[in-house]
């Protein structure tokens, strides 16, 4: 009893930590911290999952606890730092919105996301089932993130940062899902990084530039 | 009253004049020795109060009584707050005479006053000083209260003395919205004591200072008197964020022997020798920010307090649930 008390203190406090890096990624402007961070997001879930397997007994947890860190820390930032070098994109990243009220709407995101996860978290049955709140909010500051930034790769690290959070909330509502679903998505994810890669550099050489906005007009040839 | 009561209060009042140069001169040292220089010695700001205090003032020629009392101002409520923090015991008869509200308010007089006396020479510097120093205030303020709010919250009392007495007898929780709070409070901490992402207080370039533009008229013993407050000023943030965070060691109520006394002054120390090096590594990796970056800076502090509150309402509250 004591020691399932302890895990759950230690996963509140993982997930306020999850929480604490989509509001640093929400107000960084170097496009290579934002990777960094993403990073730790990765590390963090790990650990989190890893809890929760652990506190579960449930063994298949520990492999997609395994599959994150191969993935989210390992390989998804190595690729991402070397586009980015070769890009030559590691530097600022505009923003459609300046960072104080991209925070207060981030902040209204949170207070909004609390709000809707009370009734669901009273439904499940999960240690964690208090978190499902903050996987909501990462959810949703990921989404303000993607829609905040002009950046391609700023994008691309939006969205790989909101199935982070997807993936929490997983794992905090029921237990993460089947193997076989966990793999598929994980696949997905890898094979979308490569070919946003591709993409990266196609409209790098159409425009110029990786701003997104030039895509926006409609051009006649 | 107890009469120990009383001699707990008035030790702690001169172990904080006492030290808070000390402090200052540790931070300063750790900075020189990070950044490879040879480190001036601990001493340093006791030396530069004493040479300063043998100066004689001089004083600009439209210089009004507001301009020669705001250094007794400053210090006065430097050493208040002194008396109402408790940095090595809870059973203070002053603290009950404020809570953490007013010991904000107390800070802010100081504020005005300092802010006031910068422009009443009316020099160019002063004024500018003065209005960037009130444009931080204001914003660090809120922040702060933010930051009180959380720990108020979780210990259920407004006064700092209880908070810590709180702390003791809780069992030990490591709440969520600790560390929003911790982080909030540190950046707020900087910000307020001049510290550099927001102010460099080495530097005399025009442009970038805040606190330093608002002292340049000051001399003598009225300079040595804003400094020395400066120091009380940290060291009081300081003993604020270890009440609040890290109260382990100091003196709670009914231990009142005098080995609890001693074992919070060592505790004490310890505590500002750890914290001392970590703001001299915080400093010596940070970057001073442009002056139009403190109001995002700030921000930030703000909204982390605001979530650690929030945090705290959807994680903290089901703790026995």
């Amino acid at each position: 009893m004591h020691r399932s008390h302890l895990i759950a203190e230690l996963l509140r406090l993982l997930a306020a930590g999850l929480l604490l890096i989509s509001f640093a990624m929400l107000s960084r402007r170097r496009t290579q911290r934002l990777i960094t961070l993403y990073a730790w997001q990765g590390a963090i879930l790990f650990l989190s999952t890893c809890l929760v397997a652990y506190d579960a007994g449930l063994t298949e947890l520990y492999y997609s606890a395994a599959l994150t860190l191969l993935l989210k820390v390992i390989t998804l930032p190595w690729i991402l730092h070397r586009l980015i070098r070769r890009l030559g994109a590691q530097w600022d990243s505009e923003q459609l919105v300046n960072i104080p009220v991209t925070m207060l709407v981030g902040l209204a995101l949170v207070i909004f996301a609390f709000g809707l996860a009370q009734p669901i978290s009273m439904l499940a049955t999960t240690i964690t089932r208090h978190t499902i709140g903050i996987a909501l909010a990462v959810i949703l500051l990921s989404f303000l993130m993607m829609i905040t930034r002009r950046k391609a790769v700023t994008q691309v690290v939006g969205f790989l940062a909101m199935e982070n959070g997807l993936f929490f909330a997983a794992t905090s509502a029921t237990y993460g899902m089947p193997m076989v679903i966990e793999l598929g998505i994980a696949l997905d994810m890898l094979v979308g990084v490569f070919i946003l890669g591709i993409f990266f550099f196609q409209i790098r050489e159409q425009f110029d530039s990786l701003d997104l906005h030039h895509l926006e007009s409609l051009r006649e040839d | 009253m107890r009469a120990i009561s009383l001699i707990q209060q008035f030790a702690e009042i001169v172990l904080a004049v006492a030290i808070a140069p000390l402090f200052a001169g540790w931070i300063a040292q750790c900075r020189a020795w990070l950044q490879n220089r040879s480190a001036p010695p601990l001493t340093q700001p006791y030396r530069m109060l004493r040479k300063l205090f043998h100066k004689d003032v001089a004083l600009a020629a439209n210089a009004s009584p507001l301009f020669r009392l705001a250094p007794y101002v400053l210090f006065g409520t430097m050493v208040l707050a002194a008396g109402i923090i408790p940095s090595i015991a809870t059973d203070l008869p002053f603290a009950r005479a404020a809570d953490a509200i007013a010991l904000i308010g107390l800070f802010a007089t100081a504020r005005v006053f300092m802010a006031l006396a910068a422009m009443d020479i009316g020099t160019a510097f002063g004024t500018l000083g003065a209005r960037r120093e009130m444009m931080i205030g204001f914003l660090a303020e809120p922040a702060l209260l933010m930051v009180l709010f959380n720990a108020f919250l979780l210990y259920g009392s407004t006064a700092l003395p209880s908070l810590v007495d709180g702390h003791a007898t809780h069992p030990s929780v490591i709440d969520p919205s600790v560390i929003f709070a911790a982080i909030a409070f540190v950046m707020v901490l900087l910000a307020e004591n001049a510290r550099i992402p927001i102010d460099n207080p080495a530097t005399h370039l025009e442009l970038t200072m805040i606190h330093e533009a608002m002292l340049l008229e000051y001399s003598a013993r009225h300079l040595a008197l804003v400094e020395w407050a400066t120091d009380l000023k940290l060291f009081n943030y300081a003993c604020i964020g270890f009440a609040l965070f890290v109260p382990w060691g100091i003196a709670i109520h009914g231990a009142d022997s005098s080995s609890a006394l001693l074992l919070a002054v060592a505790a004490l120390v310890a505590k500002l020798i750890l914290a001392g090096a970590a703001l001299a590594l915080i400093e010596s990796l940070s970057a001073k920010l442009r002056i139009f970056r403190a109001p995002e800076y700030l921000a930030m502090a703000f909204l982390l307090a605001v979530l650690g509150l929030l945090v705290h309402l959807l994680l903290g509250a089901n703790v026995n649930a």
